[in-house]
This record gives C-alpha cells, structure tokens and sequence, in this order.
C-alpha cells in the first residue's frame, strides 16, 4: 500500500514571509485552503505506520494538524480512522513513525488535559450509577487532579459546561436514562470542561436524529469559529463535512482523506508576520 | 442470649464489622468493570494457599494472601490478553485455584486441616491476630479507595478516558487486583470462601437498582453490607445458625426487596 500526501498547497516559504504584507489583497480573495503557517502545530503525525499482527491497517501517514484548524478524517470502514483517532490519544502505539502533540513526542507528553476526546459510541453500562454531572464532572480528574479533591471552582466548571451545551436540568439524571443525542452531549461536556485547545471526535454524529444531528454540528462550528478549538473529527457524513469542509481533501493517505478549514483570516498571521520582520529590523 | 457477649462473639462483630465495609466498598468497583466473579476465584485459590500456609507451617491466611496476589496478576494478564474475554479469565484461574487445593488438601491429610472452616468460614474462631489483619487491611482499603475515589470512578465508568486523561491505567489495575486480594484472604475466615463473593456483589447489585449517583451508591454498598453483616451474626447468635450462611441470605432477601420495591420503575 503506497501513500500519497498531497502538499499543502501555499506551502510554508521562509523566504517570502515579510512581503507577505505587500499581497495582503491577493491573499484575502484566495479561500483560506490551507492553515497559515505561524500557527503552531497541534498534532504531527510522521510516517505514522500500524498493523494489527499481519494486517496492515495504514502505512506512513503523514499529516499536520496546526491550531485552529478544523480537520474532517473520512474512509471507508476499516481505512483506519478510529485506529489513527486512538493513536494519536495515545490508547494504540503505533508500530512505526512518530505522533508529536503540541510539539512534544508522544513519550514525553503530560499535558492531557489540552486534549478533549469523545470516543465512538460509548459503551458504558446503562444500568451503571451515574449522574450527569458526576460524568461531567470526571473530565477534570487527571494526572494534575490525583490526591486532591475536587473544589467549588470545579463543580463551577461542570455547571458552566452542563449550560453551554443545553443539559443543565438532566445534571441529576442517570447517564444510562437519557437519548443517544443528549448522551453525546454529556460526553462534549466532558471534554470541553478542561477548555481543552484540541477536540477530537469519533463519529459523533451516529445514531442520533437528523435534527439533533444539525444542532449538534452548528455547536462545533460555533466552537471552532468563536473558542478558537482545533477539531480532529472523524465522521461517516460526507454532506456535512462537504458543507464546511470543502470537496477536496488538503491531504490523502492510503483510504483515509484529511479535509480541512481553518477558522481565522490569514491577515491575522501576516500582522504577527510582520510583528516578527519588525523585531529582527529593530 | 449470653452468647452475644461472649468475647467470640464480640470479636466476630468487630471482624464482620470491618469486613462489610471493605467487601462490598471493593466489590462495587469489580463488579461495575464486569468482574463480579474474581472474588470467588481469588477465594479459591487463597484457600489453596491456606492449605500450603499449613503445610508448610507459616501463618495461613499470610500464604493465601500472597498466592491470591499472583493469581489476580495471573488473571490481569489473561485479562490483556484476551480482551473483552474478562469471564475467561477468571474461569481459568478459578478452576486452577480449585485444582491446586484440592491437591494440597489430599497431601495435608492427617495434618490438623480444618477444611470446612475455609470454605463455609469460621467467624468465631476468629483470634486476635486474626482481627488485627482485618483491621490492617481496612484501613489499607479505605484509606486507597477514598483518596482515589475520583479517579477509580473514572477507571471503572470509562477506563480509556482514563487513560486519555494521563492517569496511570495499568498502575490502577494492578492496586485494585492486590486490594481485591487483600480484601478476600481477610474475609474468607468471616464468610468462608464460598461465600465470599456474595459480600463483594450482592450490596453493588443492589445499588445498581436503588442508587441514582455513584455517591449514593458508595454509601448504599457499605450500609447494606453492615446492615447485613450485623443483624446476620446476632440472627445467627440468638437462633444458633451458621453465621455465614446467615449473612448471604439476608444479603439476598436485600436484594429481593430492592428489586420489589423498583419493580415499577425500572424494567
């Protein structure tokens, strides 16, 4: 199985940066295709390989999610996207390459509570004794957590997530008595009580209605386009990525495909840019 | 009605006591990750190692402790390695137990090995070294359980969020093996091996059908597990019953009643 990674297509040219200013206009009526470069990178994944014994499930990924970005990751059933999901949340080593968070190597990386993650279709007990909020709640309990209880200002934090999305008033209800779509819900609330700076979902979106579906969609692209959040998001449904994420791919390997939008304008980065050019001038 | 101050007696209260607060506590964790049954496989093979502690002329209950530590590693292991297979693993270990001390059993013959006290327990002979391990291990177990309240509940409702959150998985795993086994080598003497699982899942089934949080059920397990401890070892006193066998009933006629009463609630 060969790889074809497309390149970023304004790809990042260390020699051009302080005329950027100078093609502000041209920039602004190209669609922001691709990331800037001034932004940091937020996953790399090198020459990522895995096999399940034999199997070889992706061979030499290579891609870069930078802050801001919102990444679609499309394939086939068995092209590897949760794989390469539970990869980069480091629950599978990979059997060759390198996945760097937050430009530290996976080895070495403590910060966990940067990353939100909303694993597919939770499997949990139904019957398992268990509010909403104790379930919020637990998003908090890490590695900086351990031995320490839980204070005023972390049962704040719950409340504050409960709200943003909508399930305040379930707060004392049993985790196994609600819908699939407000148990989705619970679960974000988990992962967003951190202020994580990067969400990564797992076909959030399946067995949940149409509608629920939309709302729950409308909820990201407001996170990504006002909280500044990076989404990693796995996802069986093309139209809606489409819709936000473009036709093309920004980067295809093996069956999976990397659609991307970045949330901000490109001048933005030009000002730090040009910020930079100044300070080596002066 | 004398019997309920004999010091026996008295003894076996403070041991059924200490004990119906770590069992059910611990087994509310086990049987919520689906391994209800690794407390009566653990008991099986501490008991092989009580019957080796007699053999080999070393306190009991000290062997079979140790022994009930390398077989929830055994069990752990399988338990990676056969993933989503937990009960596979617990059937291997347990029948091994069994296998392992029926044959020390036959060995120890004609030694002074009181066979039945192990299985069906033998909450009166309980001596005061007897009460000083149970009272050790409580306080190990309580003090590990309340200090890492939060983060077990986030093992045992989601172990791979908790393993995305940076905590030590595996680390964890392997405290709740050696708790568990720590837990069934004291009780056995209590309840006897046979019965020590009902200790450990009987007041966790209740509470899967009575509590609404994880809080609740935390308190629920424990005050069910005295409840029945207490009020079964002075049934058991005033009417001469086998104490043991006194406790897992009242335990089950719990659970029948907590059934009944959210009969209409849940299906």
């Amino acid at each position: 199985m060969t790889t074809t990674v497309v390149p970023d297509s304004v790809a990042p040219d260390p020699n051009v940066a302080p005329v950027v200013a100078v093609s502000l206009n041209d920039s602004n009526e190209r669609p922001p295709a691709s990331t800037p470069s001034c932004h940091r990178e937020i996953v790399s994944l090198q020459d990522v390989t895995f096999s399940y014994g034999s199997q070889h499930v992706m061979d030499n990924v290579n891609f870069v999610v930078r802050e801001r970005d919102f990444v679609g990751l499309i394939g086939s059933n068995g092209a590897g996207k949760t794989t390469l999901l539970r990869m980069i949340v480091g629950l599978l080593r990979p059997t060759s390459g390198e996945i760097k968070l937050f430009g530290t190597p996976m080895s070495r990386f403590k910060e966990w509570q940067l990353i939100g993650y909303v694993p597919q279709r939770n499997h949990f007990n139904p019957l398992f004794p268990a509010t909403v909020r104790e379930v919020v709640l637990s998003g908090l309990y890490g590695r900086r957590k351990l031995l320490r209880r839980s204070t005023k200002e972390d049962h704040l934090r719950a409340e504050d997530a409960l709200k943003t999305l909508k399930i305040g008033d379930l707060a004392e209800k049993r985790i196994g008595e609600l819908s699939g779509g407000q148990q989705q819900r619970v679960f974000l609330a988990r992962a967003l009580i951190n202020n994580p700076k990067l969400l990564i979902l797992d076909e959030p979106m399946s067995g949940i209605d149409t509608e629920t579906q939309n709302n729950f969609f409308n909820l990201l692209l407001h996170m990504h386009k006002k909280h500044n959040i990076t989404f990693l998001m796995v996802s069986h449904d093309l139209d809606m990525v489409r819709s936000y994420l473009g036709e093309a791919p920004r980067a295809k390997s093996g069956k999976l495909s990397f659609h991307v939008r970045h949330s901000h304008d490109l001048e933005d980065c030009v000002e730090t840019d040009l910020l930079h050019s100044l300070r080596q001038e002066g | 009605m004398d019997i309920l101050t004999a010091e026996f007696f008295q003894r076996a209260l403070i041991g059924g006591a200490l004990i119906a607060i770590t069992s059910p506590l611990l087994g509310l964790f086990l049987v919520l990750r689906r391994l209800a049954m690794i407390g009566d496989t653990l008991a099986h093979v501490s008991i092989a190692g009580v019957a080796l502690g007699f053999l080999i002329n070393i306190y009991p209950v000290a062997v079979g402790l140790v022994l009930a530590i390398v077989a929830s590693f055994g069990i752990e292991l399988l338990r990676r390695r056969y993933r989503s297979f937990a009960e596979l693993s617990i059937a291997i270990i347990m029948s091994g137990g069994i296998a392992l001390a029926s044959l020390l059993f036959t060995v120890g013959k004609g030694y002074n090995l009181d066979v039945n006290s192990y299985l069906f327990g033998s909450i009166y002979t309980l001596d005061n070294a007897d009460i000083l391990v149970i009272a050790i291990v409580t306080v190990i177990v309580l003090g590990v359980v309340l200090a890492l309240k939060k983060e077990l509940f986030l093992l045992t409702f989601d172990e791979d969020a908790a393993s995305v959150s940076g905590l030590p998985v595996r680390y964890f795993n392997i405290l709740i093996s050696i708790l568990t086994a720590l837990v069934i080598s004291a009780s056995i003497k209590i309840v006897g091996a046979l019965l020590v699982s009902a200790l450990l899942t009987i007041p966790a089934a209740c509470s899967l059908v009575l509590s609404k949080s994880f809080r609740q059920s935390i308190i629920l397990v424990v005050a069910i597990g005295e409840v029945a401890v207490v009020l079964g070892l002075w049934m058991a006193g005033v009417w001469n019953l086998a104490p043991g066998g006194t406790i897992v009933l009242l335990l089950i006629a719990i659970l029948l009643a907590s059934l009944v009463m959210t009969r209409r609630t849940r299906v």
